[in-house]
């Protein structure tokens, strides 16, 4: 199953409720997409940290449902 | 089968690997051989900086493709260890390349690669 472009900024949006999030479909194929996550959270963060916290978000389907998602984050 | 049991057996097989090879690579496929786009891209970027590294194909092995996923604590493959320490998947690894961190990164750890030409 796949996940849709509005799906995926849902669930960062819970999460993260103060990011602007942008979701590119990359492929157009519902299941390469590219995120950039803009947060103030983020800030003081390694990118390994603010790239985990954009998976929590997304949880177990990140890497089942969702095959591919190519993250760039940043705290401002 | 008790999971828990297997689990450790797996991480002490990840643990073994990257503290006894300077740069690890888990990925899918083979560095000579990627099979995923983001894969060859980390592959690439360790050749270009002419360095010498140490594969693992988590295809070849399923309890080490779910293994390195818990390890690390991170969902997806491609994971580059350096010198024990998780650096990051495709996004991070090119991100840090192109800035030039990865390079200091390498620098401070004192392995030795080849400037961009």
């Amino acid at each position: 199953m796949a996940m849709s472009a509005q799906d995926i900024h849902d669930l960062i949006l819970a999460s993260l409720p103060n990011a602007t999030v942008k979701i590119i479909d990359l492929a157009g194929d519902n299941n390469h997409f590219r995120a950039e996550v803009t947060c103030s959270s983020f800030a003081g963060q390694s990118k390994v940290s603010q790239h985990k916290m954009v998976y929590d978000a997304i949880g177990s389907k990140m890497g089942n449902e969702l095959h591919a998602l190519s993250l760039k984050t940043s705290d401002k | 089968m008790n999971q828990a049991v297997d689990q450790s057996k797996v991480f002490e097989v990840i643990k073994k690997e990257i503290s006894s090879n300077d740069i690890v690579l888990f990925m899918k496929g083979t560095k000579v051989f990627p099979q995923c786009g983001f894969s060859a891209l980390v592959a690439n970027i360790l050749n270009d900086l002419g360095l010498d590294f140490v594969s693992v194909n988590v295809l070849e092995d399923d309890d080490i493709r779910q293994g390195i996923k818990d390890f690390s604590n991170w969902p997806t493959i491609p994971q580059l260890y350096i010198k024990g320490e998780f650096i990051g998947g495709c996004d991070i690894v090119k991100e840090l390349y192109e800035s030039g961190e990865l390079q200091e990164t390498l620098e401070a750890k004192g392995i030795v690669f080849k400037a961009a030409s």
